[in-house]
């Protein structure tokens, strides 16, 4: 090996037409390859730049905040803090409970939003009258800003003459007297919780349509003929052939999930008096309103720590096409 | 034995076609109150029981937020900065998607990784040494800082998507273009582009809707009045006026009518640039 790469490095003049005839191809190869490369990083240059920028760098970015007291103004020294912020973090009842709330919603929204998705895709999967429509009117959420949802059931849920409270009160005589959404921590991560299922449903059910769509239907017809009905046709066809799309929509889901924000952000800004903040608008409101960087940075790079974590045991049930 | 499954099958259809308008109806219902508030006076607002036909209906709340309140000015920021970043991401995207899917090229296993960890992270949990970024590249309160910035957010999910779908497109073609001398850009702009089609509608509508509904990174890095896009604008208004419901939601439907638009126009590839794309069986 060691000989072949000193032979290929200084060819011998003398043995020139032998050396050229066995071994060319493997120079002309390793020619191509490098000038494949650059066309390939030609082609891959402009975003990869952009994304490096703007995504790679602030990943690492932010673990070297979250070591320091970071201070945004210039010409002031940001002294270093080691792990300080971490443990600081870990002893915080405040991060403890940020994370409870954004533990609560990930609980409350995924597994519905996959049922709910699911039992979606399966009705709109065959040929039926309508169906175009009825997959618009579900997705539609998923199109609406986060803040026109946010505000818009803000208004719904409102204590005195809100839309559900009449609902609950004056329709289905459900609740005796008028629901301060969110006046109280769990009826307002209930709200927040309902509004997120509300916003995902049809982003699971899209995803499920396209795995359903992959499924062979003769698979389906030859199952019906066997006799089974749809329940077992369900269990013997279906959900093996979405059960990878399951376990990617779920961990894009839980990441989800976790990542809670705007709309506690907007609709209770974590209040009352600290009650409902999850942990992005914690480690917003470190940032930007006591302008702590690096414990905003420490919560940050946990979140993305665990994130990677999980999303590291999905890639090892869920791979997709990736044979390079 | 005929009859009964028949009629089992009627049940069947029935049941789906409730479910299906009951959950049409849970979803379409907040946008309904939404639009029909916003045809009502402040003196109609918090009525029970809750009127979805308005009493008097009036137009005066649309007026006064695209007038009065500057939202034709936030309409076009938003529209600017949508836009910009859209096309520019998704020629980045398709770009690197090729290079992806039909180039053996060094490095590209950890290239490729790192683009999953940009597919997972989201953008919100890296928004502090964004900011600080920005502070160095002195993008902040500017159009350019939001748009190299969703560039960034919007280019690992759309790479990815693209790059499943060009794998898809058979090198047959390919080779047939090599023979007849068309170099890499060539065949990128007149084989894979337009066969990418359905994949590229996809991209395009997710970027756009990504952008224009975008809220958490534009309300931190822009502070001039001028230069907010239209969720940053409806947040701060809303803020401002607790009570003015009707305008607030004026101004949410005048954002909401080019992402219906573009939704409906899109959708039709949709389900099929998805499945074809990253997510298959």
């Amino acid at each position: 090996m060691i000989e072949m790469m000193k032979r290929k490095n200084r060819p011998p003049i003398s043995q020139s037409s032998s050396w050229t005839a066995d071994n060319g191809t493997v120079v002309s190869r390793r020619r191509k390859s490098a000038r494949n490369s650059a066309t390939a990083y030609l082609f891959l240059f402009p975003g990869i730049l952009v994304f490096f920028v703007t995504i790679i760098f602030p990943i690492l970015k932010s673990f070297q905040i979250s070591l320091y007291n970071w201070k945004v103004l210039p010409g002031i020294p940001s002294p270093f803090l080691g792990l300080t912020n971490y443990t600081r973090a870990l002893h915080d009842p405040i991060f403890w409970r940020a994370l409870v709330n954004s533990g609560f919603y990930m609980l409350a929204t995924v597994p519905t939003q996959i049922l709910l998705g699911l039992l979606a895709a399966m009705l709109l999967n065959d040929r039926i009258r309508g169906r175009g429509l009825f997959r618009i009117l579900i997705y539609l959420p998923v199109v609406t800003s986060w803040v026109i949802v946010s505000l818009l059931f803000l208004y719904l849920f409102a204590g005195d003459g809100g839309f559900f409270n009449w609902i609950l009160k004056d329709v289905l005589h459900l609740a005796s007297h008028n629901i301060e959404w969110f006046g109280s921590r769990w009826p307002a991560m209930l709200a927040i919780s309902a509004i997120g299922i509300w916003k995902g449903i049809g982003w699971s059910m899209i995803i499920f349509l396209a795995a359903l769509q992959g499924v062979n239907p003769e698979l389906v017809e030859a199952a019906a003929i066997d006799g089974a009905g749809p329940i077992r046709r369900f269990f013997a066809v279906t959900l093996p052939a979405v059960r990878r799309t399951t376990t990617f929509i779920s961990m894009m889901l839980v990441i989800g999930g976790l990542n809670v924000f705007i709309q506690v952000y907007l609709i209770t800004e974590g209040g009352p008096s600290g009650s409902t903040e999850v942990l992005l608008t914690y480690m917003y409101r470190q940032a930007f309103s006591f302008l702590d960087f690096g414990y905003g940075s420490a919560i940050a790079f946990l979140l993305t720590g665990v994130i990677l974590a999980l999303s590291g045991v999905q890639w090892r049930f869920f791979r997709p096409s990736d044979n390079e | 034995m005929i009859v009964a499954s028949r009629k089992r099958a009627n049940i069947f259809r029935i049941t789906r076609y409730i479910l299906l308008c009951a959950g049409s109806v849970i979803m379409v219902l907040p946008f309904a109150y939404m639009v029909s508030t916003s045809f009502k006076k402040h003196t109609y607002l918090f009525e029970s029981p809750p009127r979805f036909i308005p009493k008097e209906p009036t137009v005066s709340n649309y007026v006064q937020a695209w007038t009065g309140n500057n939202f034709s000015r936030y309409f076009l920021n938003s529209l600017v900065v949508a836009s910009i970043s859209t096309i520019i991401t998704v020629i980045f995207a398709a770009m690197a998607a090729y290079a992806f899917a039909k180039f053996a090229f060094i490095g590209k296993r950890a290239l490729f990784v790192m683009l999953l960890t940009g597919l997972v992270v989201p953008t919100i949990v890296l928004i502090i040494p964004q900011f600080i970024i920005a502070k160095h590249l002195h993008l902040i309160d500017s159009f350019a800082g939001l748009i190299l910035f969703y560039i960034g957010g919007n280019f690992a999910l759309n790479t990815f998507l693209l790059r499943g779908f060009m794998e898809d497109i058979p090198s047959e073609l390919d080779d047939a273009m090599k023979v007849d001398g068309a170099n890499s850009w060539k065949r990128f702009i007149k084989l894979y582009l337009p066969l990418s089609r359905p994949a590229l509608a996809t991209v395009t509508l997710f970027s756009f809707l990504g952008s224009w509904d975008e809220f958490a990174w534009a309300v931190t890095i822009i502070n001039s009045e001028s230069k907010r896009t239209l969720p940053v604008a409806i947040a701060l208004f809303h803020g401002q006026h607790a009570t003015s419901w009707g305008l607030v939601f004026a101004a949410s439907v005048i954002a909401l009518i080019p992402v219906f638009i573009i939704f409906l126009v899109a959708q039709k590839h949709f389900v099929q640039g998805l499945s074809m794309g990253a997510i298959k069986g």
